[in-house]
């Protein structure tokens, strides 16, 4: 934080010094508690770009400002507020997690400021309620759990088990995976969000002998539910799932997570040269195995330095804006652009845990199983 | 039928699981009448210290005796840092001072070992399996937890109850100004059961290492189902705290099982889906008011001087 903050203010004397122009720009990520690590993700990926283009977006110098929401709403507008009302964000970029981004969407667009988040999609600003000034370059929630239910219909499962957190993001996933899936839903199990064993649901499981089980569990329920599936000898029943088992998780889970399943918009391998100087140039900094919020984080750091390019600077936010919706980028993705409400259109794929050579563990991408998706609120958008 | 038992037996080592992080905490509230709530953050240890020693010596086993050793020796720093200056002060500046370690430790642990989960593999020889219904086998391991948390509570109901140390112990939770004053040096006797309250707690983070994910903030949780186990038990009951955990252990995964299906009989399918898992979550909180609402003092309650 204090590195980032001392650099953000080397980069602005050095800006001054020249006269030139400086881009303002917020961070703002989860940085302490639990789910540090993703929010880590975050920062490195769009520093990593920055980086890359020697400290500049566009050419012009970066005055960046990394705040930690600590995954709290209030915390979050506090600071965002603070960050705002002392001119120091033109852009803001952040967060990981959907009620954080909602806490902020507002003090952050009505100012005028550019709002890009490279994680959290919620529907809410997806269809009517879209505006102008707010960028995604994740996926709208929706999308990742679709991709496991296309995938259990395009296999022919005919039983399904769910398994998903007791809050509202568990029951969106569970009714996105259930959106494509038109088979037997035989068990639907929301567990508490604090929960840590899971024997009793992996009983129920085992009993009910279902073709695939789909589970969202992000994070430390994750883990330990994927330990417990597989010590519990059910990894013969095929684990589809979201956010449940990625790089951020797998490092804690091993060979536990290996084959399971898990439907993203991108991977470590995915096959295209953006991509692979990405993660290696990635590693070598940073000395872990970047997951999708780092990629996203990227390609949100890239979205921005052409548009920045294209607009001469973040003064003007119409032509910022117009640049940042036909923005031309080498996406670690692949394909990738902004759809009608500045949500992407990209492909989605199933994704598998493997072990490297290495001794590391990462996902790589299996089944191409949707191309150029587009969600499903985009079509009620109507920009103005 | 098969299933029930299987999560009657999933239930009771829950409870087991439970109390071995329980039974530390109820010690140290009962005879020292201190509200620790950094019990949590002591597991946390405890399991971080595990994944440490596993790193450097290779071995479950030694790293199970060098954390359980190590998070002990860390409650006593914290005892003579923090704790020992508000044995005499109230709860709520033990509640404020101990949360303060919560949140110190929690971003200790994150600034030393990284906020990324780690991994505590289970140790080879109990790696194993056996098949305790058709399409489920049941780890060795878990055998392993349910001996231990018996073994446990064995060890310290023989200690409590037929030792020396042990009646002074129960002396000091009925009345330890008076066991002072006939000449026992109670502070090292509080000195020694936070100690012990210690080791446990971090003998408890390295056995669920294997199980759950080794990360900043695991213990929290945990705590709050621990003081409602020590609430049910009794305070300062070790009797009590090993029948409350093996009860909430039992009602959170039979109990929660038979509600939903109760809901869904009731409501059907699709009210149950969002009844049921409201009230499963609450249920041993119910459990905990009804037992508050018969007995006061929880269901084995130590005796207390006035």
């Amino acid at each position: 934080m204090l590195r980032h903050m001392l650099g953000a203010v080397a980069l602005c004397a050095v800006g001054v010094g020249a006269q030139a122009q400086t881009v303002k720009i917020g961070v703002v990520t989860t940085l302490s508690g639990p789910a540090a690590s993703l929010g880590q993700q975050l920062r490195d990926g769009f520093q990593l770009a920055l980086d890359q283009s020697g400290g500049k977006l566009g050419g012009m110098a970066v005055e960046l400002t990394v705040l930690d929401d600590e995954l709290k709403p209030d915390v979050a507008v506090t600071k965002v507020r603070g960050l705002i009302e002392s001119g120091k964000a033109d852009v803001v970029v952040g967060p990981i997690f959907s009620n954080v981004l909602l806490a902020i969407f507002k003090p952050v667009t009505e100012s005028g400021a550019v709002l890009i988040s490279p994680n959290a999609g919620p529907s809410t600003y997806a269809g009517r309620a879209c505006v102008k000034n707010f960028f995604v370059t994740s996926y709208q929630n929706d999308q990742p759990h679709s991709v496991s239910g296309q995938y259990a219909q395009d296999s022919g499962y005919k039983r399904v088990f769910l398994l998903a957190p007791n809050y509202q993001a568990g029951k969106d996933a569970l009714a996105g995976f259930k959106s494509k899936f038109k088979g037997e839903v035989v068990g639907e199990e929301y567990v508490p969000l604090t929960q840590m064993d899971f024997q009793s649901e992996i009983a129920k499981i085992a009993a009910a002998k279902p073709d695939a089980v789909y589970a969202f569990m992000p994070g430390g329920i994750g883990i330990a539910l994927v330990k417990q599936y597989r010590q519990a000898g059910l990894a013969s029943v095929p684990f589809l799932s979201a956010f449940t088992v990625d790089e951020s998780t797998l490092p804690a889970q091993g060979e536990a997570a290996v084959g399971f399943y898990s439907g993203a918009n991108w991977a470590p391998n995915l096959d295209n040269a953006a991509n692979k100087a990405f993660v290696a140039a990635f590693e070598a900094k940073y000395h872990y195995v970047p997951a999708t919020y780092a990629a996203q984080s990227f390609d949100a750091a890239l979205a921005l330095d052409a548009a920045i390019g294209k607009a001469g600077g973040t003064a003007d936010k119409a032509k910022l804006i117009a640049a940042l919706e036909t923005a031309a980028i080498a996406s670690v993705r692949g394909s990738f652009k902004f759809g009608v409400n500045h949500y992407p259109v990209q492909d989605f794929y199933l994704t598998q845990v493997v072990k490297r050579a290495d001794g590391k563990f990462q996902t790589e991408v299996r089944k191409k199983v949707f191309t150029a998706d587009v969600d499903p609120y985009a079509s009620q958008c109507k920009m103005n | 039928m098969t299933l029930l038992i299987v999560q009657l037996l999933n239930g009771v080592q829950l409870g087991l699981l439970l109390f071995l992080i329980a039974a530390g905490l109820t010690l140290v509230f009962g005879v020292m009448d201190f509200i620790n709530l950094a019990h949590g953050v002591q597991y946390m240890l405890g399991a971080y210290l595990g994944v440490a020693f596993f790193g450097m010596t290779g071995s479950f086993w030694l790293a199970l005796v060098l954390a359980a050793g190590a998070a002990g020796a860390a409650g006593l720093v914290l005892e003579w840092l923090v704790f020992r200056h508000l044995y005499g002060r109230d709860h709520l500046d033990q509640v404020l001072a101990t949360f303060g370690v919560i949140m110190a430790l929690n971003e200790g642990v994150r600034v030393i070992w990284g906020a990324a989960p780690l991994e505590m593999p289970m140790p080879e020889v109990l790696s194993g399996s056996f098949q305790l219904m058709p399409g489920l086998r049941y780890p060795f391991y878990r055998v392993a937890l349910i001996v231990a948390g018996l073994g446990v509570a064995g060890g310290l109901a023989w200690a409590v109850n037929r030792t020396r140390v042990g009646m002074l112990v129960r002396a000091g939770t009925s009345n330890a100004v008076m066991v002072s004053a006939l000449g026992v040096d109670i502070e090292r006797l509080f000195r020694g059961v936070f100690g012990v309250g210690a080791v446990l707690a971090g003998f408890a983070g390295v056995l669920a290492a294997p199980l759950v994910a080794v990360e900043p903030a695991m213990g929290d949780n945990l705590l709050i189902l621990a003081f409602v186990v020590i609430v049910i038990g009794g305070v300062g009951a070790i009797r009590g705290a090993f029948v409350a955990a093996v009860l909430v252990g039992l009602v959170d995964t039979v109990g929660r099982t038979l509600v939903t299906d109760a809901v869904r009989v009731a409501l059907g399918a699709s009210g149950a889906a969002r009844v049921g898992p409201a009230v499963a979550s609450m249920l041993i909180y119910l459990v905990m008011a009804a037992v508050l609402a018969v007995r006061p003092a929880g269901l084995f309650p130590a005796a207390r001087g006035a």
